[in-house]
Formats: structure tokens, C-alpha cells, sequence
């Protein structure tokens, strides 16, 4: 079939064309002129107006990564935080829901849920900052009850500590995307052979074995890919700790994330920070995927995939 | 499936499995509570004046619904209305432009054999990973430079490079797309061309959908971006309007009103994605089983 198409070969170009010209004009050309910018320093004379950018070789790099290298080490360590306090239970309630949702003995009805748990992700994260920031505020419906049950006179005030600050960030993440997540592992699960769930239970398996032994190792790769996936979308928080934190700077930064780090010099017209914060951004990004390649190759993860494609 | 694994069950384990049944349906219900309650309360809220809301939480509704609206859409700092319009005309076109070409690329991948067809599927995948903040800087100063600040230009335009949406297709390619049929259809003698639009769009019609959706609501939703380009009152998105309704003197507000404008906002998307959920599910399970 395919040798026939070879003297169609220009058609494949001429189709991919598009998107080509619209990756190298609004992708590629930025991409590298932020770089470029990491290299120099831009100034504003008195007016305001932007003078001429002067090249400064390293020096921004020595900027983040010495003279300001506290404040970047802060920021992503708030980003690592925010990530793993809203993924830990997104990937446990993901999963004891995807293997509830799939067990054959259970025989839940589950469709209502699916729809209400997924429902969260398709809301826009200002405005889900926005509802939590008001649920959680003084007068806000979460303080009336705090008030009643503790017979406080006054509020608790969420936005003023750290940890509560934070934990609603991460609680809005995990409510945003735990629905997407545990549909993609019922997936990943209802490809598994269920001649291999029904020998197990002849075998005498009880559900945590038959989950233990025989769901997790063949969803690994799913599991990477929403590991990885999820890294890189942590990477990018932005919206909701934005709307949460006043623009990062509640709490002495402490919910400021990498990129509204970034997105502060941007506003500053900072261009030199900008483009060497970039630039680490792109290269921590860079190595999460080589990692999701290098695993995708492992031989042994193939096999499996491979096993689980021919027996369906 | 299940009856020849009740049968070999334990009679005993019957008890068991209706136990942990309910244990199951009422941790399920309460997650689904959390997930719902933010959207109740919303609603709830959207309908009281701004006082009564202040005096705590209650689920029993107002009746300043329309009062609230008015506030809202009358509001000359917001211009709710016009942002509306703003991220429907940016969020459908990017939907449209996104879905066809990636279709287009996709096709041009799966179908035919060219020589660097390997070198850029990987590359494809490579870029998807990029996150799209790292450019942010370049692409703004190229968009001023091209005098396109306070236009919906690069808010649209770049959408027709999408990697993820790509990717998608080019699954679903695989798993519906016989190769026969482009086939058949030179032998019957339609250009290469017309043979994407009439013969093989209508195929991939369920992805489609499916990838417009997303890419409709991660357009809609979007902030980082159009806020670094857009700072004219009129060409304000409503993730802009937001963010300024919540940047604003807390104390000052009208809370009703900002329930309302919330409201607007999301209560659109969240009545098509629950028409649509179906579809929209069944959806993120392809992306999963391929993924």
C-alpha cells in the first residue's frame, strides 16, 4: 500500500505546509529570539521609552542564578510543592476510583460520576480561583461554618498563612484534574485482558492482590504518561495561584510558581531575566521529556504494550 | 463477563461485595459533592443581593437574578458583554483552524511516504512538550513588532500549529482510517485535495468534534497569553475581565455582581460540555488507550 503513495510524496509536504510555516513563524521564532534576549540587557530611558539592547554576555544568567539564586530556588520549590500536594491525591483518588469504576464484581453505575467529576476541567482557572477565593474568604460561606462549629467570633483567615494558602491552590488543581485522570487510567484498565482478572480470582486473588499484581504493571505506561503530563502541567501553574495570591505576592511569596516569576518580568519589561528564566524553564521541560522517551523505548514496557494490543 | 465470575465466587463474598458497594457509591457521591458545590453555590449566589450574601451561606435562592445581570453587562469597566463576544470569536475560530489543520498534518503523516515523514512526526511530538510560557517573551515582542499588540491575530492564528491536537488525530487515524480509501478514491480519480475535504473529514468527524472541544474551552479559558497582548477596554477576553473584576477593592463589590460575571463565564461552557459529555469522555478514554 504505502510503496504505491510514494509518487504522492510531494502531497505530504504540500499539507503539512501550514503548519510548518505557522510553528516556525509564531513557535520558533520566538522561541529562539527569548533566548537570544536572555543575552542582553533592555533599558528604559526617562520617558519610558526602551532604548537599544545592550549585550551583557552572561550576565543575566549570573543575575538568576547567583545574585537572585535564593529567590529562584524559592519559587521552584513553591512550584515542586503546589505540584505534588495537588498530584499525590490526584493520582491516589484516580486510581481507587478508575479500579472501582472497572471492577467486574462491583458493577457500579458510574456514568453520573464520570460527567461531575470531570466537570471542573472544562471551567476556566480564574474563575475556579475566583469561586475558591470567595468560598474561602472572610464572610465566605467555609468561615460560617468554621465559626459556628469552633464558636469563634472571628474568621479564620485562609489567605493569610501559608499552608491553608497553599492547600486550597493545590485542592483546586486536584479538583480540576482528577476527573481527566481517572477516565484516562479506566481506560488504560478496560484494555487490560479480563481473562487475566478471571484467572486470578480462580486463583483465589482478592481485589487488592488482583490490583497490585496485575492492574498496576500492565497500566505502567498510561501511569508514566500521566506522571509526565502532569509534571509539565504543574511546571506551567499559573491562573490559579495568580488569582489566589494577588499576583504572587500574599504570604511573602510563598505560592509564587516559576512562571509567575516569569510572567513578573515580562510585566517589568525585565527581558533579560525573562529570556534566561525561559530558557531554564525550557531545559527542566526538556529533560521531564526526554525521560517520558527514554522510558516510552524501554524494550520492556513495549512487550507489554504489544501483548496488550494482540490479545484484544 | 460477570456471571461466570459470580459463579465461581465464593457464595459467602456476596455479602461482602454489597458492603463494599455502598462504601463505594457514598465516597463516590461525596467527591461528587465537592465537585459540584463550587458551581451550586455559584448559582445560588448569582440570585441574592450582595448583602444577604455577606450574612453567610444558605442554598436558599434570591431574587436578584436579573438585577445582578444588569449590574453586570451594564458595567462600562468590565464591558462584559463585548469580552463575551471577544473569546467567542477568538476561542471558535481557534477551535476550527486547530481541528482542520491538525487534521490536514496528520493526514499528511499517515498517509503518505515522504522522506522526512519519521523526522517530523518525531519532532511533532518533541514540540508538544515545550510549554508554551518559554516563548511568551519573543512572541510578544514579535507581535509588537508586527504591530499585531490588541489584535486577535495571534491569539487565532497560531493555533493551527497543534501538537497535541496533531498527535490525537494521527491516532485516530491509525485505529479508523484505512488506507484503501484514499486508494479507491484516486483510482475513481478525485485530487489529493478533494479527497481530504469530502472523503476523509466526514471519517474523522467523532475527533474532530472531540479535539474542537478542547481546544475551544483551553482557548476560552486562557489568560497568560492575552493578557501580556491585549490592554485595550475592547479587545479584553474574559479571563482578562476576571482577573480585573477580582484585582479590584474587594470591599467596595457588589458580590452579587461578581457572581453574575463569573456566571457568565463559565455557566456556557459547563451547559455544552454536559449536553456534549458523552461524547467529550469517550474522547479522553482514546487519548488514554493510545496514549
Amino acid at each position: 500500500m504505502r510503496r504505491k503513495s510514494i509518487s504522492y510524496a510531494k502531497w505530504g509536504y504540500i499539507f503539512m505546509l501550514p503548519f510548518i510555516i505557522v510553528f516556525v513563524l509564531f513557535n520558533l521564532i520566538p522561541l529562539v529570539s527569548t533566548f537570544y534576549n536572555s543575552f542582553f540587557e533592555t533599558y528604559t530611558d526617562m520617558y519610558g521609552r526602551q532604548l537599544d539592547p545592550e549585550w551583557v554576555g552572561l550576565a543575566n544568567y549570573k543575575e538568576l542564578f547567583v545574585n537572585k539564586g535564593g529567590e529562584l530556588g524559592k519559587y521552584l520549590g513553591n512550584t515542586f510543592i503546589l505540584q505534588m500536594l495537588g498530584f499525590i491525591p490526584q493520582i491516589f483518588f484516580s486510581l481507587l476510583f478508575a479500579s472501582w469504576f472497572t471492577d467486574l464484581r462491583l458493577k457500579l453505575k458510574t456514568g453520573a460520576y464520570k460527567v461531575i467529576f470531570y466537570l471542573p476541567n472544562v471551567i476556566m482557572a480564574a474563575a475556579m480561583g475566583m469561586l475558591f477565593f470567595t468560598l474561602f474568604s472572610q464572610n465566605g460561606p467555609i468561615n460560617s461554618v468554621y465559626q459556628s462549629i469552633t464558636g469563634s467570633d472571628s474568621p479564620y483567615m485562609f489567605f493569610n498563612h501559608i499552608w491553608t494558602q497553599r492547600g486550597i491552590i493545590s485542592l483546586i488543581n486536584f479538583l480540576m484534574w482528577y476527573g481527566n485522570t481517572t477516565i484516562m487510567l479506566m481506560a488504560a484498565i478496560n484494555g487490560i485482558d479480563p481473562s487475566l482478572y478471571e484467572s486470578a480470582q480462580i486463583d483465589g486473588a482478592n481485589p487488592t492482590q488482583t490490583f497490585w499484581k496485575i492492574t498496576i504493571p500492565l497500566i505502567r505506561p498510561i501511569l508514566l504518561y500521566v506522571l509526565i503530563t502532569s509534571l509539565i502541567g504543574g511546571l506551567q501553574m499559573f491562573d490559579v495561584p495568580q488569582i489566589i495570591t494577588n499576583g504572587g505576592e500574599s504570604v511573602n511569596r510563598t505560592s509564587m510558581t516559576i512562571v509567575m516569576y516569569l510572567n513578573k518580568h515580562l510585566y517589568s519589561k525585565n527581558y533579560g531575566l525573562a529570556g534566561a528564566l525561559s530558557l531554564l524553564l525550557f531545559v527542566v521541560a526538556g529533560v521531564l521529556s526526554m525521560i517520558i522517551f527514554f522510558l516510552n523505548r524501554d524494550p520492556d514496557t513495549k512487550k507489554k504494550k504489544k501483548a496488550k494490543g494482540g490479545k484484544r | 463477563m460477570a456471571a461466570p465470575i459470580d459463579a465461581v465466587g465464593a457464595k459467602s463474598s456476596s455479602q461482602q461485595i454489597l458492603v463494599r458497594r455502598i462504601i463505594c457509591y457514598v465516597v463516590l457521591t461525596f467527591f461528587a459533592i465537592i465537585s459540584l458545590f463550587p458551581f451550586i453555590m455559584l448559582i445560588v449566589n448569582m440570585t441574592k443581593a450582595s448583602g444577604d450574601i455577606q450574612k453567610g451561606f444558605s442554598l436558599v435562592p434570591g431574587t436578584y437574578l436579573w438585577k445582578n445581570f444588569k449590574t453586570v453587562v451594564n458595567n462600562s469597566d468590565w464591558k462584559m458583554l463585548n469580552s463575551l463576544k471577544n473569546s467567542l470569536i477568538i476561542s471558535g475560530l481557534s477551535a476550527f483552524l486547530s481541528t482542520y489543520f491538525s487534521a490536514l498534518t496528520a493526514y499528511a503523516i499517515h498517509v503518505y511516504d515522504f522522506k522526512l515523514r519519521k523526522p517530523m512526526f518525531t519532532f511533532i511530538l518533541m514540540i508538544m512538550m515545550v510549554p508554551t510560557q518559554v516563548s511568551a517573551l519573543g512572541f510578544v515582542n514579535l507581535m509588537r513588532s508586527f504591530g499585531l499588540l490588541n489584535s486577535f491575530i495571534p491569539l487565532i492564528v497560531p493555533s493551527i500549529a497543534a501538537p497535541a491536537t496533531f498527535f490525537f488525530m494521527k491516532q485516530y487515524m491509525e485505529s479508523s482510517l484505512p488506507l484503501d480509501i484514499v486508494e479507491a478514491a484516486r483510482i475513481d480519480g478525485s485530487g489529493e485535495f478533494r479527497t481530504f475535504n469530502s472523503l476523509i473529514l466526514p471519517i474523522l468527524k467523532p475527533a474532530i468534534a472531540v479535539q474542537a472541544i478542547f481546544t475551544f474551552v483551553s482557548s476560552w479559558n486562557n489568560y497568560f497569553i492575552p493578557a501580556l497582548l491585549l490592554d485595550d477596554k475592547d479587545k479584553r477576553t474574559l479571563p482578562i475581565v476576571i482577573a480585573i473584576i477580582r484585582s479590584a477593592d474587594y470591599a467596595k463589590f457588589d458580590m452579587g455582581a461578581v457572581y453574575m460575571a463569573i456566571g457568565i463565564s463559565i455557566i456556557p461552557v459547563a451547559i455544552v460540555y454536559l449536553v456534549l459529555s458523552k461524547f467529550i469522555i469517550r474522547g479522553i478514554a482514546l487519548g488514554a488507550v493510545k496514549g
